[in-house]
C-alpha cells in the first residue's frame, strides 16, 4: 500500500462524512443498542452510537462501505466517545478497549474490501479521538474558575487505553478531532507519542480543532494562530478544524490556518447550521460549491464532512476534489 | 516557508518571535522569589490579588508573563496549578504566553499539566547529568513547550565566555541532534552577572555575556538568548539612578548582540537616549571592561548621582585613613574587632563624658547596621558581628561610664525581657533576636531557657520592662505562651509580648493567644523584623496606631482562619483504620534483627561524624535559607553564607581539636507487632508485652485509592503470625555545649556562642544520621548491602524510616517517655525530659526506627474529636490530659 504522505504530495485526500447521521436512519430502540451482550446492562445506553460497533456491526460497517463506495479515501472509526471519561456517562469504562478494538477492526475490514477492488486507490482508517465531555483548562463551575472537572493526568490515562486498543484493532491514522479546549488535545497527543515510542513503531497523527462561532476562537479561547502555535510540537500529518461551522462560515479560518502551518491540512465542516429542530438541511449539492471554494483557494489536502453529511455530500465533494491540485507545503 | 525558523509561542493568542521581531518583555512580577508582595499574597491565599498583579503586568506591557512558586512555606505544584488554573479564565491575562520558572521538577510539571497554549519553561540545565536533562527535555517536548536551557553544567554555573559556549554548545548539540528538539524551541540563558563588584574576576561579566550571546545566535541557529537584566546592577542595590542606566545601558548592547528576550522589571529602566553622557560612560566602561578603574570610576560617580554615602564602599586598609567616626563605623558595618578599642579610646578622650561616645559614634555606627539590615542589604550573622564589635567597643567604655556617672538617665531604647518558657531548652533563635535588639539600644534581660512563667512576671514587674519576649521549639511550649497571656490577663499586667521560635506562627498568635490578653501580641518569627516591632511597641507616638494595625490584622487573620479551617474534609476515625495503608508482610517479609536488646555507646569521637553532617539548616538557624552547596552561589547571600561557613568550620576544628563536646546514645531493637493502631514491643523471648507505642491516624479525606496513615501500619500485624520488629534510639551532643558557649558569652562575644549550639545540633542530627545507618548495616543488618553517599543519605535515600516523636509523623511527646522507659536512656546516657518533654541536654535526637522498605515518612495533620478520645483511653488519661497534649493537631 503506498504512503500517505507520498499521495498527500499529489491529490488532495477525501474523509468520510459523519456516522451519527447515518445511524440515525436506523431508528435503533433501546434494545437494539442493548443487542445480547448488553441485555441485563443497569442503565439506559440508548444513544450510545459507538456501542453499536459491539451490538450492530454490521450497520456499522454498511456505513463505512457507503463513504467508501462514494470515493472516501479515508474513513472514521465510530469511536468517537469511546474513553473511559465518555462512556462513564453509560457506566460501561470497563469496555472502552473492546469498542475501540472492535470498531477498528470493522473499519478496517470494509477499507481492505475496497483496497482489493481497487489497489491504485488506496483507503485508510483513521481512528477517531474525540474531545471527551469535560474541559481540563475550563471550570463548569460559574463560580469557581479555578476547579476543573478533569485533570491532564485522567485525560492522558484516558486517551492512552483508546490509543492502544485503536492500533491493537490496526488503524493507519490516529485522529484527534472536534478539539475545543487544546489542553485536551495536547493531553491525548502527549498519550499517542508516549505510546507510539513505547510500541517503537510510528503513526500518521491529525488533529482537526473546533472554532465554536464567529469569534473565530476554540471554545477554550485560543485563535486559529495560537491553535497552531500549542499543538505543533510532534510531527502531525495534517492539523485542520471540523464541526460547529457550515463550510462558508469555516472558510476564513481555513484560510488563515493554512498559512501559518506547514503540516497538510484537513477540513469537515458541517452541512451548514443546524434548523430549529436540530437537523442539517443543507443539500449535497450546495455543499459542493461551498467546498470548490475551498479546493480553489488552495487552503485544504483533506477534505470531508462532519455532522449532517452524507454519503451523497461526499460523492459531490469527491467529485470535485479530482478536478483541482493540492496545497503545496513545501 | 520562513514559520520553520521562528519561536512560536501561545496563549489565547500567538507570539512570533522572529529575527525581525523586537526585544521580547517578560513580565517579572508574578514570581514569589523575586516579589515580596507576590509571595504574600499567595502565602495569605489571596489569589485574586495575585491575579491582579499578573493582569497589571500584561496590560503594562509584558509579552509573556514569568510564574514562579518557589518558597519552602508554600506548596508550589499545588500554587502553580491554582493559579494557572485562575488565569486560564481571565482572558485579558491568558492571551500572553506562560513562562513556568521553577528550579523543582514537580512544579514544572504541574504547570505544563495547566496551560493549553505554548508555554516556556525556565529552566533545565546539565547540572545534574545528562542523564536528568535528557529526561526533562524529552518531557518538556511531549508537553510541547519551548525551554530555557541554562549555561549551567555538572561543574556549575558558567562564568566566563569559554564556558558559556561551551555547555551552551553541548546542550544544544543533545537537544538537536540527540532529541529532535526544534532549535527555535530552545532559548539560552547564558548567566548575567552582576559587574563593578570590585573583585577582579567580575569584570568581564557583562562582556563576556555579550560575546557569548553573539557567539550562541551565530553558531547555535534558530536558538534563541534570554536572561536576568537586573542582576547585572546588583552593587548598586539602593541607587536606582545608576541602576537603571545600568540596566538599559546593559539591554542596549546586550540586543546588539543577539539577545532577543529577557526578564526586565520595565520600572526600572532608563531609557538609553536620556541617559546622561557622562553617567552613560561611566556605566559603559564597566560593562564593556573598557578601563583598569572602570569600577572605582563608576562607584565613585555613583555616589555624586545620589548622594548616598551610608554605605561607602572602601578598600583593603585604606579605610583606616579614613576620620575616626568613619572608622568606628567601618569597624561595626564589617564586624570588624581588630581596632574598635583603640578607636573607642581615641573618641572617650575627644569627648567630655565616654557616655558621648555610646551616644554619638557607636550609635551613628549601628543605625548604619540597622538600616542597612532593614533594607536587606546586611544579614543576620553580618549582624551579630557587629553587635560583638559594639558589645567589646561597650565594654571597653562602661568603667570609665561607671565612674562618671553623674546622673541616672538611661539612653536606652527601652527594656525587653526574654525568655525561653518552661519545658523548653531550646534559645539559639531568643540569643540571635536578643543580640539584634541588643545592638540597636535596647536594654535586654535575658532569663535563659526553662523560665517559669511566675519568674518572667516577677522580673518583668520589678525590672519595669517595655515589652516580654518568649521563645519555644516545641509544641508544648506554645501552650505555655498561651498561659502565660492568660495569667498577665488575670493579674491586669499591660506589658506587650512578643512570640517568637519555630513552632510559634501568626496563626497561633492570632488564634490562641491574642484572644486570651489585653496588651499587644505580636508574632516575630525574623530577627530582622524584631527591632521595628519593638520600637513601634514603645514609641509613645507609634505605638496606638501600630497596635490598632496588628489588631485588625489578627482579628481579620483570626476570622478567616477560623473559617478556612473548616473546609478541609476529614473522615470518622474507624473510616480512617479501614483505610489504612496496606503492606503484604509475606512479600515483604521482616528481617530478623542480628542482635535484639539495649545497646549503650558511651562515647564516640565526633571526627567520626563530620562527614554526615547535613549543612542546610545550619545556614537556615542564621537565617540565610538554601541548600548547601548551592548556597555558595546563590546572589544575594552567597558571600555572606561562605563567610559564615569558614567561621563554622573554625569553630568546628576548634571543638574536634578541644573535645568540647561529649556524644552519646543509645538504642535498641524489639520484637513488636501492631495491634490496631498500637506497637506492641516485647521482651526478647516474646513472653510479654514490655512497652506500648501509640501512633495517630491521618484522617483527612484522601483521595481515591490513597490511605490514610498511621506508623502502625508500616509493623505487621499481631493476627498476622508474622514476626517484626521495631527500634528506638536517643542521641546526644549537647554534653559541654552549655558550658562552652556560656564561655563564649561570659567574653560577651554572642555570635561564637550561638555558632556553638547550632554546631551542637548539627552534630545531634549527623550522630542520628550515623547511627541509623549503622543500625541499617550492621546491628539489624536489613539493609547489610546499601552504598549510599553523604548526599543520599541526607536525602534520606535508604530503606526505612527514623520518626522522631514531637514532629510531623507523629507529634504525640508522650511518646517519648514510653522511650524514655523501655530504654532507660537517663540512667544510661543523662538525657533527661523537661516536664513539657523536652530533651536536656538541647542538642538531641530521639525516635523510633521502621525497617520496613515500605515505610515512609508522612505529616499525620489534624484529627478529630473520636479520635482523641480513643487515644486517652489507649494512653489511660483524661481527655483534658490528651488534648492538652495533642493540642496543635485536633480540629
Amino acid at each position: 500500500m503506498q504512503n500517505i504522505i507520498e499521495i498527500l504530495s499529489k491529490k488532495i485526500l477525501v474523509l468520510d462524512g459523519a456516522m451519527g447521521t447515518m445511524i440515525q436512519q436506523y431508528k435503533f430502540s433501546e434494545s437494539d443498542y442493548r443487542g445480547d451482550r448488553f441485555k441485563d446492562h443497569p442503565s439506559s445506553v440508548q444513544g450510545n452510537n459507538d456501542l453499536l460497533s459491539l451490538t450492530q456491526p454490521e450497520a456499522i460497517k454498511t456505513i463505512h462501505e457507503k463513504y467508501l463506495e462514494v470515493g472516501a479515501d479515508i474513513i472514521e472509526t465510530n469511536t468517537f466517545s469511546s474513553t473511559s471519561i465518555g462512556m462513564a456517562d453509560y457506566n460501561m469504562e470497563s469496555i472502552v478497549y473492546d469498542l475501540n478494538y472492535e470498531s477498528a477492526k470493522i473499519a478496517k475490514e470494509a477499507a481492505n474490501k475496497y483496497n482489493l477492488i481497487d489497489p491504485s486507490k488506496p483507503r485508510f482508517v483513521a481512528g477517531s479521538i474525540g474531545p471527551t465531555n469535560r474541559t481540563a483548562s475550563m471550570s463548569p463551575k460559574v463560580n469557581d474558575p479555578g476547579y476543573r472537572a478533569v485533570t491532564f493526568d485522567d485525560l492522558v490515562t484516558a486517551y492512552s487505553e483508546q490509543t492502544n486498543a485503536l492500533i491493537d484493532g490496526g488503524v493507519d491514522i490516529l485522529l484527534v478531532e472536534t478539539i475545543f479546549d487544546t489542553l485536551n488535545a495536547k493531553a491525548a497527543l502527549f498519550a499517542i507519542d508516549l505510546i507510539l515510542n513505547e510500541r517503537k513503531i510510528s503513526l500518521p497523527i491529525m488533529v482537526s480543532g473546533t472554532i465554536t462561532d464567529a469569534s473565530g476562537r476554540t471554545l477554550s479561547g485560543q485563535t486559529v494562530e495560537a491553535f497552531v502555535a500549542s499543538l505543533s510540537h510532534i510531527p502531525l500529518l495534517s492539523i485542520g478544524f471540523n464541526c460547529a461551522l457550515g463550510a462558508d462560515l469555516l472558510l476564513p479560518y481555513m484560510k488563515r490556518l493554512s498559512k501559518v502551518t506547514e503540516f497538510y491540512t484537513s477540513a469537515h465542516p458541517n452541512a451548514g447550521l443546524p434548523n430549529a429542530f436540530g437537523e442539517y438541511d443543507q443539500s449535497a449539492e450546495e455543499m459542493r460549491v461551498l467546498i470548490k471554494e475551498y479546493l480553489e483557494s488552495e487552503c485544504v489536502n483533506i477534505i470531508g464532512g462532519c455532522c449532517g453529511t452524507t454519503p451523497d455530500h461526499i460523492k459531490l465533494i469527491a467529485e470535485e476534489a479530482k478536478n483541482f491540485s493540492p496545497r503545496n507545503i513545501t | 516557508m520562513a514559520i520553520q525558523n521562528n519561536l512560536i509561542l501561545s496563549g489565547l493568542e500567538p507570539l512570533i518571535v522572529s529575527e525581525q521581531s523586537n526585544f521580547v518583555n517578560v513580565g517579572e512580577r508574578t514570581n514569589v522569589t523575586g516579589s515580596k508582595k507576590f509571595l504574600r499574597l499567595i502565602e495569605q491565599d489571596k489569589f485574586s490579588e495575585a491575579l491582579e498583579v499578573a493582569r497589571d503586568q500584561v496590560e503594562g506591557g509584558a509579552q509573556i508573563i514569568d510564574i514562579n512558586m518557589d518558597e519552602g512555606m508554600i506548596d508550589g505544584a499545588e500554587a502553580m496549578t491554582k493559579f494557572l488554573n485562575l488565569i486560564a479564565s481571565e482572558p485579558d491575562i491568558s492571551r500572553v504566553p506562560i513562562m513556568i520558572d521553577s528550579s523543582k521538577w514537580d512544579i514544572i510539571e504541574a504547570g505544563l499539566k495547566t496551560v493549553q497554549g505554548k508555554c516556556i519553561v525556565n529552566s533545565i540545565s546539565l547540572k545534574e547529568g545528562e542523564k536528568e536533562f535528557v529526561a526533562h527535555a524529552k518531557l518538556v517536548k511531549r508537553y510541547g513547550a519551548a525551554v530555557i536551557v541554562m549555561a549551567f553544567d555538572e561543574s556549575g554555573q558558567a562564568d566566563n565566555y569559554n564556558r558559556r559556549i561551551e555547555i551552551c554548545k553541548r546542550s544544544y548539540d543533545i537537544l538537536v541532534n540527540e532529541l529532535n528538539f526544534k532549535p527555535q524551541d530552545i532559548i539560552f540563558d547564558p548567566n548575567i552577572f552582576p559587574v563593578a563588584t570590585g573583585m577582579e574576576e567580575h569584570r568581564k561579566n557583562a562582556l563576556d555575556f555579550f560575546q557569548a550571546t553573539k557567539w550562541i545566535r551565530t553558531n547555535l541557529p534558530y536558538a534563541s538568548v534570554s536572561g536576568g537584566v537586573s542582576n547585572v546592577s546588583f552593587s548598586f542595590r539602593g541607587n536606582n539612578t545608576v541602576r537603571e542606566a545600568m540596566h538599559s545601558a546593559f539591554l542596549y548592547h546586550a540586543i546588539k548582540h543577539g539577545m532577543n528576550m529577557g526578564i526586565v522589571n520595565p520600572n526600572m529602566l532608563e531609557i538609553y537616549d536620556e541617559i546622561p553622557k557622562d553617567l552613560l560612560e561611566h556605566v559603559e566602561d564597566v560593562l564593556l571592561n573598557r578601563r583598569d578603574d572602570a569600577t572605582e570610576r563608576l562607584l565613585d560617580f555613583a555616589e555624586s548621582v545620589v548622594g548616598d554615602k551610608k554605605a561607602k564602599k572602601s578598600v583593603n586598609k585604606e579605610w583606616r585613613n579614613l576620620e575616626l567616626r568613619e572608622r568606628i563605623s567601618y569597624s561595626l558595618v564589617n564586624g570588624k574587632d581588630e581596632f574598635i578599642v583603640d578607636d573607642v579610646e581615641l573618641a572617650r578622650l575627644s569627648v567630655e563624658r565616654p557616655i558621648m561616645v555610646i551616644e554619638g559614634h557607636l550609635m551613628s555606627g549601628m543605625n548604619i547596621v540597622g538600616d542597612l539590615f532593614g533594607e536587606g542589604k546586611m544579614f543576620l550573622p553580618q549582624v551579630v558581628k557587629s553587635a560583638r564589635v559594639m558589645k567589646k567597643a561597650v565594654a571597653h567604655l562602661l568603667p570609665y561610664i561607671e565612674a562618671s556617672k553623674t546622673d541616672g538617665s538611661s539612653n536606652s531604647a527601652g527594656k525587653i525581657l526574654m525568655a525561653t518558657v518552661k519545658g523548653d531548652v531550646h534559645d539559639i533563635g531568643k540569643n540571635i533576636v536578643g543580640v539584634v535588639l541588643a545592638c540597636n539600644n535596647f536594654e535586654i534581660i535575658d532569663l535563659g531557657v526553662m523560665v517559669p512563667p511566675e519568674k518572667i512576671i516577677k522580673t518583668a514587674i520589678e525590672e519595669g520592662v517595655d515589652i516580654i519576649g518568649l521563645s519555644g521549639l516545641i509544641t508544648p511550649s506554645l501552650d505555655e505562651m498561651v498561659f502565660l497571656a492568660k495569667e498577665l490577663k488575670r493579674l491586669n499586667i499591660n506589658i506587650p509580648l512578643l512570640i517568637g521560635g519555630a513552632t510559634t506562627s501568626k496563626a497561633h498568635t492570632a488564634v490562641k493567644i491574642f484572644p486570651e490578653i489585653n496588651s499587644p501580641v505580636v508574632h516575630v518569627n525574623d530577627a530582622s523584623r524584631a527591632v521595628g516591632v519593638a520600637s513601634s511597641l514603645i514609641n509613645k507616638d507609634l505605638k496606638e496606631d501600630y497596635w490598632n494595625g496588628i489588631k485588625k490584622d489578627y482579628t481579620d487573620f483570626r476570622e478567616r482562619f477560623l473559617s478556612k479551617k473548616s473546609e478541609k474534609r476529614y473522615v470518622d476515625y474507624s473510616a480512617s483504620k479501614n483505610n489504612n495503608f496496606q503492606i503484604d508482610f509475606n512479600q515483604f517479609a521482616p528481617v530478623k534483627p542480628n542482635k535484639l536488646g539495649i545497646e549503650i555507646i558511651q562515647e564516640i569521637s565526633l571526627e567520626t561524624l563530620v562527614p554526615y553532617i547535613d549543612w542546610s539548616p545550619f545556614f537556615n538557624t542564621w537565617g540565610l535559607h538554601g541548600k548547601y552547596p548551592d548556597i555558595f552561589d546563590y546572589e544575594l547571600t552567597g558571600k555572606q553564607a561562605k563567610e559564615l561557613f569558614e567561621d563554622g568550620q573554625i569553630m568546628l576544628k576548634k571543638i574536634l581539636k578541644e573535645k568540647s563536646l561529649t556524644a552519646k546514645a543509645i538504642f535498641g531493637l524489639f520484637p513488636a507487632n501492631s495491634v490496631g493502631d498500637d506497637i506492641e514491643v516485647y521482651n526478647l523471648e516474646k513472653t510479654e508485652t514490655i512497652a506500648k507505642f501509640l501512633t495517630l491516624r491521618q484522617q483527612l479525606k484522601k483521595k481515591q485509592g490513597e490511605p490514610n496513615m498511621a506508623l502502625s501500619d508500616f509493623i505487621a500485624p499481631k493476627d498476622s503470625g508474622i514476626e517484626d520488629y521495631i527500634g528506638c534510639f536517643c542521641v546526644s551532643t549537647g554534653f559541654g555545649s552549655d558550658e562552652l558557649s556560656k564561655e563564649y558569652e561570659d567574653k560577651i562575644d554572642d555570635y561564637s556562642s550561638i555558632m556553638v549550639k547550632a554546631l551542637a545540633d548539627r552534630f545531634a542530627e549527623a550522630y542520628a544520621e550515623y547511627l541509623h545507618k549503622h543500625v541499617r548495616l550492621e546491628r539489624w543488618g536489613y539493609s547489610s548491602n546499601e552504598k549510599l553517599s553523604n548526599k543520599e543519605l541526607i536525602q534520606e535515600s535508604y530503606k526505612g524510616i527514623r520518626p522522631a516523636p514531637g514532629y510531623p509523623a507523629c507529634p504525640d511527646h508522650l511518646e517519648k517517655s514510653t522511650i524514655w522507659d523501655l530504654l532507660k536512656v537517663e540512667e544510661s546516657i543523662g538525657v533527661k525530659l523537661t516536664e513539657s518533654l523536652a530533651m536536656w541536654p538541647a542538642s538531641s535526637v530521639s525516635g523510633y526506627y521502621f525497617g520496613s522498605e515500605k515505610a515512609k515518612y508522612f505529616g499525620l495533620g489534624n484529627i478529630n474529636q473520636d479520635q482523641l478520645e480513643d487515644y486517652a483511653l489507649r494512653r489511660n488519661i483524661t481527655i483534658e490530659k490528651a488534648k492538652k497534649w495533642l493540642e496543635p493537631n485536633l480540629n
